[in-house]
């Protein structure tokens, strides 16, 4: 892992999952699509209501990060929700009582995600597989229980309400959710760029071979659990920054986001988006807020009747989600092979 | 002494709610290797269902506790071969994400259809009141429920031990490929016992109907104890699962009388110790891990 020449390189990304060298149209179509995704970004508040932009855009990086550690590095974490609320919580709280100005009050919230996920974290990854959702399942009910009990602090069933947006006495950004989501883009972008770069490093090619191979990956000399620990803290800590600026921007705290329903709304919209993309959780992301608030607007009620039927259909018919079937479809039609490394590892049929 | 006494039996009751649950998720995952998160909606399901026939043809208790795991027998059949079948073949996380969505979508249709406030439910009767023994009283119903849940662990546990049957799905729990190699078919049981561990679940809900409040969200945080509990016992222990099913109702009990704003922790503090000391679980063995 001494050469890092070839993925630190912008120009010469490798695929996604770990494929081969780039082509050189590949690579054009990587920059067009990241331009794409910059306009969509930028334009989002025009064509929706600008609240459910910033609740698009907070649970698109939270998917990005719950991706980083399920897609990349194979653990399925039904806790997540610890993250994203704890460090809600702590944003909210940090903007109440100190007056930080939201970008520092939802970076002291992902601070404080990275700081839980660690003890965590060294627990969970003692157990793999399905034993690590249900355990990382757990610790994230324990915090539910302890947000709940410190009513004092927190709010209990109540949350923590009017909470304040600072950012530096600029009244538009303060007052407008349009202006707002401008104001909080950047640091979705960073978290999101962030990611990106984890899994084009050394670092993340490292994650993968942990992923495909575990057994290999020690023989060669890593340690594996102390990179599943890693990718599990900076996870949490994406986590994190998105929970911090969505609560900042819903002005109010609820005991829903450390609940486990929140943990597995997140793994919805990264399964649906597909595993092993980073783009797929945007996409996921996108799909269902939009479907929520359409639902929760038209009165119906019972959306789980919706998103549990929609999990249900995604699991047993595309269980490459949204990104990984149009992309795969895209790659045959231009008579690639769909990269047939990114698609097993990504994918996992075999092995999440 | 009577207190600690009163604490321990009501201890025990509700963690014959997780013994009997834990026993079906221990059952399903040893033979399909699934993680069951409908489990918990299951419980919740057989509460219902209790309830409601009893509220539209009048079903006794008595008898609901036959019906309805029947019943949920039937439903998990169902389950088996429409949905989960269909995955048991790939990552056990597959099955796990779609017993997920199984769970949104039981819990909001049966939301959507009665609503979320409790459903009533008349305990039998000669259930009511208190059980006197010497100088102690205790609560009948709950002396009743772990009597009850105590012989159908026995039954569950003589079926295993003592018929051919058992031993195919214990040899599959702990040997899966050395028991087809030796020429059994495995396959055959997976439909059954998937419905059996469904049933288990459901007797469990009928026993918390005249106990607990019956709503659609009862099931919600049940699952999540019970992720708890098989941790504790170890996932592939069927005895794991019963004795820490109890285990976790004692100090459950016992965290509420001495502290009740700790109470539900001290589980989560538990299973973090286990995990420290034993990943495997209490009674899981380490290659299962």
């Amino acid at each position: 892992m001494s050469t890092t020449t070839e993925t630190d390189s912008p120009g010469t990304a490798p695929a996604p999952a770990g494929g081969g060298p780039a082509l050189l149209g590949r690579t054009r179509g990587r920059w067009l699509l990241l331009a794409a995704g910059l306009v969509l970004a930028l334009v989002l508040p025009w064509v929706i209501y600008p609240p459910v932009a910033m609740d698009i855009a907070a649970w698109a990086l939270f998917a990005v990060a719950l991706d980083l550690l399920l897609g990349y590095a194979g653990l399925l974490s039904f806790g997540h929700a610890a993250f994203w609320g704890g460090s809600a919580y702590v944003a909210g709280l940090t903007a109440l009582h100190w007056g930080l100005p939201f970008p520092l009050a939802a970076l002291a919230g992902a601070g404080f995600a990275m700081l839980l996920a660690w003890p965590i974290g060294v627990l969970s990854v003692r157990r793999s597989g399905i034993y690590f959702a249900m355990v990382t399942l757990a610790f994230a009910q324990m915090l539910y229980f302890i947000v709940n009990q410190w009513r004092g602090l927190t709010g209990g069933e109540n949350g923590l309400q009017g909470v304040p947006v600072h950012f530096f006495g600029l009244e538009a950004v303060e007052t407008d959710a349009f202006f707002f989501y401008y104001a909080a883009l950047p640091l979705i972008l960073l978290g999101m760029w962030f990611a990106w770069r984890v899994v084009h490093s050394p670092f993340g090619r490292v994650l993968v071979a942990t992923r495909d191979n575990p057994a290999r990956a020690r023989a060669l000399g890593y340690d594996v659990e102390r990179y599943r620990i890693l990718v599990f803290v900076i996870s949490a800590g994406l986590a994190g920054l998105a929970g911090g600026v969505f609560a900042i921007s819903h002005g109010f705290v609820s005991l829903q986001e450390v609940a486990w329903q929140t943990s597995g709304k997140v793994v919805l919209l990264t399964v649906l988006g597909g595993i092993g993309t980073l783009w797929g959780g945007i996409v996921g992301a996108i799909v269902i807020v939009i479907l929520e608030d359409q639902l929760a607007s038209s009165g119906f009620e019972g959306i789980g009747i919706i998103t549990g039927s929609v999990f249900i259909a995604v699991v047993l018919l595309f269980r490459r989600g949204i990104w990984g079937t149009v992309s795969d479809a895209l790659a045959r039609r231009r008579g690639e092979r769909p990269a047939a490394e990114a698609v097993s590892a990504a994918d996992g049929e075999e092995g999440l | 002494m009577n207190e600690i006494l009163q604490y321990t039996v009501q201890g025990l009751a509700a963690g014959s709610f997780y013994a009997l649950a834990a026993l079906g998720l221990a059952i399903i995952f040893g033979v399909l290797g699934v993680v069951n998160f409908a489990h918990g909606a299951c419980y919740m399901l057989g509460a219902f269902a209790a309830a409601v026939l009893m509220d539209l043809v009048g079903l006794n208790f008595w008898l609901a506790l036959i019906v309805v795991p029947v019943l949920m027998f039937f439903f998990g059949v169902l389950l088996e071969r429409l949905l989960v079948s269909r995955l048991t073949a790939l990552d056990p996380l597959y099955n796990f994400l779609l017993t997920f969505g199984l769970s949104l979508l039981l819990v909001d249709l049966v939301k959507r259809e009665y609503g979320v406030s409790g459903q009533p439910y008349t305990r039998p009767e000669i259930l009511g009141g208190q059980l006197t023994l010497g100088a102690l009283r205790l609560p009948t119903y709950q002396v009743f429920v772990l009597v009850f849940s105590l012989l159908v662990c026995l039954g569950v546990w003589l079926l295993m031990t003592r018929t051919r049957i058992g031993m195919i799905v214990r040899a599959s729990t702990e040997k899966s490929e050395l028991t087809r190699a030796l020429g059994i078919d495995v396959n055959r049981w997976v439909t059954p016992v998937f419905g059996f561990g469904i049933a288990l679940a459901g007797l469990a809900g009928v026993l918390a109907a005249p106990f607990r409040a019956i709503t659609a969200d009862m099931g919600s945080s049940f699952i999540i104890i019970l992720f708890a509990v098989v941790v504790i016992g170890g996932l592939g222990s069927i005895v794991g699962a019963v004795v820490a099913g109890f285990l976790v109702g004692l100090v459950e009990a016992f965290g509420q009388a001495y502290a009740p704003t700790l109470s539900q922790i001290v589980i989560f503090v538990l299973m973090a110790v286990v995990i420290l000391i034993r990943p495997a679980g209490l009674f899981g063995r380490e290659e299962n891990a």
